[in-house]
């Protein structure tokens, strides 16, 4: 899923300055598993905006809705019968969401109020770690499950580099050698042959911003109608 | 005019490079001095690029002027800095600017250096980097696009024998090595034995292998090392011999051990060579080599 974090009240205060009518528009599906942007996070927000309003003797109206999925379009619709009584919507969504929010309501400003940070897993309580970049070119059949990718710091595809430093890298000795782990992986999965071939550059073509996707299916189903 | 390093491999049992740092800033005075120094005591000069990610002058036009100076230039060459088509270009540049010798590495990460906001590029690694050395060299680019006019560089690459665990390290040495690397200079060591113990894996035919001899200055360089910087392990009977020597004599303590080891790698037969890195002392490396004697 996708991992956010939010921004400091501070930051999002300086964005609004001078607004009166907010509307905090969370997302109800990665946003609110890792604690950002779901229902309770939008409540929160929107208590500590009414609060430093209060605090500050300025008017403000602060409402809150959460919606099931700010990157489909059928969900955004749900807030177009009262979005013009805002002066703002703060959207609590992935950087998509947001996107997706202010190009549906493109006559309204749209504000983020977090910072988008990794595709990842939760590894326990409230702790989450990346996994996937999305490079659009899966090698992980060949390096037993851990991507090198995401998890070597500098995206080495034939083995570790000298920052090795007993399983841990020279980056931040917090983090795991994504190469040890590879060669451990592997080693237990007696596949070490898969370490020994050499790795090609990788393709950059294929990540060319902004990416595309259609569904093979739709793709024919249009090919039909043709 | 120098020998060829390549060159030196055939005319020498044991080979000695020793490392230049390009300067931070425009003043080349002291780097200079260092290059005539040592242009002909030793059998090639290494540079250094953005060495520990700290900008500083290029490799390449350090290179340039040790050619112009007389000396036989190794380019180190790494990935951070470059994509593709910037590192085969400067490999070029190179060619045409009459450095013959290049040493690929996949470079320290952006975050120890002095831009850590920087955009880390990495998009070669450095086994990929020396297969590309290769298509230049059979007049080909990384893309397979046919060049008017091709390279014939002698490439080599690193390993760190003290790397734990080792066997993944070795891997990827195998891949240099497949790729093309006909050099390999190793992280500083100071364990011979250990060391030895590396080259009876490491030793192949028609690849020269190269110890790092980086020279101690004092017990707390080499506590330091041993704490942070991966790959290095200097035995505790070489941190008392440095912490035992009295003040002010603590650099000929370390020359002194230098010497010693390259000496030993020499008359043992251990390896190929020695690459000298005296990190911000290059003007004691003719002591090095004196000691060495």
């Amino acid at each position: 899923m996708i991992v956010a974090e939010r921004k400091s009240l501070e930051q999002i205060e300086a964005m609004i300055e001078g607004m009166e009518k907010i509307l905090v528009a969370g997302c109800g599906t990665c946003v609110a598993v890792c604690m950002a942007g779901g229902e309770k996070e939008v409540e929160l927000l929107a208590a500590q905006l009414r609060m430093k309003a209060k605090k500050d003797g300025k008017e403000r109206i602060v409402d809150e809705v959460t919606l099931t999925r700010q990157c489909d379009k059928e969900y955004l619709d749900q807030i177009a019968k009262y979005i013009d009584e805002y002066d703002v919507v703060i959207s609590t969504a992935c950087g998509a969401g947001v996107q997706f929010l202010a190009e549906r309501y493109d006559g309204h400003l749209v504000l983020p109020a977090l910072n988008t940070l990794f595709i990842g897993v939760a590894e326990g309580p409230g702790e989450w770690s990346q996994k996937c970049m999305a490079c659009a070119d899966c090698i992980l059949d060949q390096t037993g499950g851990i991507c090198p990718m995401t998890i070597c710091a500098k995206n080495s595809l034939n083995g570790p580099c000298g920052g090795t430093n007993h399983g841990k890298c020279e980056v931040d000795d917090s983090k795991d050698c994504a190469w040890t782990l590879i060669y451990r992986r592997l080693e237990k999965l007696g596949r070490l042959d898969y370490m020994r071939k050499p790795q090609p550059p990788k393709d950059y073509s294929v990540m060319t911003k902004p990416r595309k996707h259609t569904h093979q299916a739709f793709t024919e189903a249009q090919q039909d109608e043709e | 005019m120098a020998v060829a390093f390549r060159e030196a491999f055939k005319q020498k049992d044991f080979v000695i490079t020793a490392e230049v740092g390009p300067p931070k800033g425009t003043e080349i005075g002291e780097m200079v001095e260092h290059i005539d120094l040592l242009k002909d005591k030793v059998d090639g000069l290494n540079v250094t690029d953005n060495q520990s990610s700290v900008m500083r002058i290029s490799s390449l036009a350090v290179c340039r002027m040790i050619l112009d100076h007389g000396g036989e230039p190794i380019l180190q060459l790494t990935c951070r800095d470059r994509n593709r088509l910037a590192l085969q270009s400067e490999l070029l540049s190179a060619w045409v600017l009459g450095v013959k010798n290049v040493l690929c590495l996949t470079g320290d990460y952006i975050s120890v250096g002095d831009h850590p906001q920087a955009k880390p590029v990495f998009d070669l690694d450095s086994v990929q980097l020396l297969q590309t050395v290769c298509m230049l060299n059979q007049g080909k680019d990384q893309a397979g696009n046919e060049m008017q006019g091709g390279t014939d560089l002698f490439a080599g690459a690193v390993v760190t024998p003290e790397a734990d665990p080792i066997e993944p390290q070795l891997l990827k040495f195998e891949k240099k090595l497949a790729a093309g690397a006909k050099f390999i200079q190793t992280q500083a060591i100071y364990d011979i034995d250990n060391f030895k113990r590396f080259m009876d894996r490491a030793r192949r035919e028609g690849v020269k292998i190269m110890a790092g001899i980086v020279l101690l200055v004092s017990a707390g360089m080499a506590k330091y090392m041993n704490k942070n910087v991966p790959g290095i392990f200097v035995p505790d009977d070489l941190v008392a011999e440095l912490s035992e020597a009295p003040k002010g004599k603590r650099l000929e303590a370390g020359i002194r051990i230098a010497g010693r080891m390259i000496r030993q790698l020499r008359e043992e037969r251990v390896c190929d060579g020695v690459h000298i890195m005296a990190i911000g002392k290059e003007g004691v490396v003719p002591d090095i080599l004196k000691a060495a004697e």
